[in-house]
């Protein structure tokens, strides 16, 4: 696919707060990306990652904030896409994998129009992208958790997004193909589009992304992975006991995960 | 053999019970596919009963059965709408409001005076009393739901899905879940006609199951679906005229063998891909 991505303001987040009765999930969180950006948000689980995807998203109201995406103030645009947690997927539904990129469609065609000969072709461009092609005809239930995610990632492409939120997309995937996600991740953000990836997975975070955004339901530290992810700031989202995991070098396991 | 199939036609109720059968047999599936994959079947089960009330008072006024199709459409929004708003699970809910309006169906019914409807046609079917109205309706109600389905198909699918990849791309799902519970209850109560309260179910989730086992991608397990249903509708009502058994229970026996053979096919190696 050639690309063709906007420069200019990317997307911005400023003052963000939700609540769910007295209960703050999000407070005051404020951030913005560039273009060309793949972004990681690490926090513990119910830090409110998936709230504040779901608040760019437009999903959720926010009590106070506003998020701005490419210049334009807190409404749904198709210019965002949204890789859903695999919970929230339904996967007992029979779907191939060229169904589910076709999907990404739908925006441009609208509530009654067919997908025609230009909407098939992307769909394949947007499948090689990802490498999975040869696999079309496969139901989503037949691939494994890393090909799952890249399948939901050509349904963005496909829908023309150039900002990608990828919600907890390490989880069900191994190691090897988390790599291969974040490859082609890489690809997306190398022609300027903007990647967000909530993970609670801490592994090779200074090589996978190129900010960090440290979340506990407000924001912890925010900047490249280097400078943002001290050991003070892990105390910060998981207590002293992720600081002891992480200065050990074991294998980063969550507390009651 | 071939009187076995054809004597029966002389008979005009035949002709209309067996038209009825196979407009059930065919709609139950189309709509069963989405009951199956969402695990709809409780909520479709409640539904069958929930609409005995309407289907009451539809009798009383004179109206026919087809007069509980709106009743059948308020008791599905209102539990989507008491679950959201209770707090209380949508399956508890369900339950509440399932049991509640079956009962007062019953309540209505045993206090009518002067109603010529059996309880056990309601409950178990009976194909050979409708009219020939009631077969237009059917025919009607069949339209709107493959209409339906048809022009909505796309955004049922990725709802049913992908609920939040849908609303982000602007998608109003509530409204699309409640198209398809009003579709549903539209099926539910011509099923009623054909299969009875209590086994409209069984012709709403059985061939849908069925076909899930044996074809890979949705459409097509909504049209293998329709195929089987029909093929059961016909042959179970054709069981019940010979051997004098109500509809409803036969038309289930048939389908329920097809989806046992289909289980033993499915564990012998895949044929298809």
């Amino acid at each position: 696919m050639t690309a063709k991505i906007a420069s200019g303001p990317g997307l911005t987040v400023e003052g963000l707060t939700v609540e769910f009765g007295e209960h703050k999930t999000l407070s005051d969180v404020t951030f913005a990306v560039g273009p060309g950006t793949l972004m990681g948000v690490v926090g513990p689980n119910g830090a409110g990652k998936s709230t504040l995807f779901n608040a760019i998203a437009g999903l959720l109201p926010a009590q106070k904030g506003v998020v701005t995406i490419r210049g334009a103030e807190g409404r749904r645009s198709r210019a965002l896409a949204y890789v859903p947690q695999r919970e929230n997927v339904n996967w007992r539904f029979p779907v191939t994998v060229l169904d589910v990129v076709m999907m990404g469609r739908s925006c441009d065609l609208g509530w009654f129009r067919r997908p025609g000969r230009r909407d098939r072709e992307l769909v394949q461009v947007c499948l090689r992208r990802v490498g999975l092609w040869e696999q079309r005809a496969a139901l989503m239930t037949e691939l494994s958790g890393g090909q799952r995610q890249r399948v939901f990632v050509a349904r963005a492409l496909a829908q023309g997004a150039d900002i990608i939120l990828l919600d907890e997309a390490f989880s069900g995937v191994d190691v090897g193909a988390q790599e291969g996600l974040v490859e082609v991740l890489k690809s997306l953000r190398d022609e300027g589009r903007i990647v967000l990836l909530a993970t609670h997975d801490l592994t090779n975070l200074a090589e996978r992304f190129d900010q960090l955004l440290c979340l506990n339901h407000h924001v912890c530290a925010y900047g490249p992975p280097d400078e943002a992810f001290t050991p003070a700031v892990l105390e910060e989202l998981y207590g002293a006991h992720g600081v002891h995991y992480a200065l050990t070098g074991d294998r980063f396991e969550e507390p009651g995960a | 053999m071939i009187d076995y199939v054809t004597e029966p036609l002389q008979y005009s109720f035949m002709v209309r019970g067996l038209a009825v059968s196979v407009l059930v047999g065919v709609m139950c599936p189309l709509i069963g596919a989405y009951v199956v994959t969402r695990g709809l079947a409780f909520m479709g089960d409640a539904l069958a009963h929930a609409v005995l009330p309407g289907m009451v008072v539809g009798i009383l006024l004179g109206f026919g059965l087809i007069a509980a199709v709106p009743s059948g459409i308020a008791v599905a929004l209102l539990i989507g709408l008491v679950s959201r708003r209770s707090g209380i699970s949508e399956d508890t809910t369900i339950g509440i409001l399932f049991a509640g309006m079956f009962a007062l169906g019953l309540v209505l019914l045993s206090a009518s005076t002067g109603i010529n409807v059996d309880i056990e046609d309601l409950l178990l079917g009976q194909p050979l009393g409708v009219s020939q109205s009631e077969v237009f309706v059917a025919l009607a109600l069949t339209g709107v739901v493959v209409m339906g389905l048809y022009f909505f198909h796309h955004q049922l699918v990725l709802t049913s899905f992908d609920p939040e990849g849908a609303k982000v791309v602007g998608i109003p799902t509530n409204l699309i879940d409640n198209v398809l519970l009003v579709l549903l209850s539209v099926v539910i109560v011509v099923g009623i006609l054909a299969a009875g309260i209590v086994l409209v179910m069984a012709m709403l989730v059985t061939p849908a199951a069925t076909a899930y086992l044996l074809v890979r991608r949705f459409v097509t397990m909504m049209a293998v679906g329709a195929a089987i249903g029909a093929v059961s509708a016909v042959m179970g009502l054709y069981l019940s005229y010979h051997l004098n058994i109500p509809s409803g229970p036969a038309m289930t026996l048939v389908a329920t063998g097809i989806f046992m053979a289909a289980v033993v096919v499915r564990r012998a190696p895949r044929l298809s891909r």
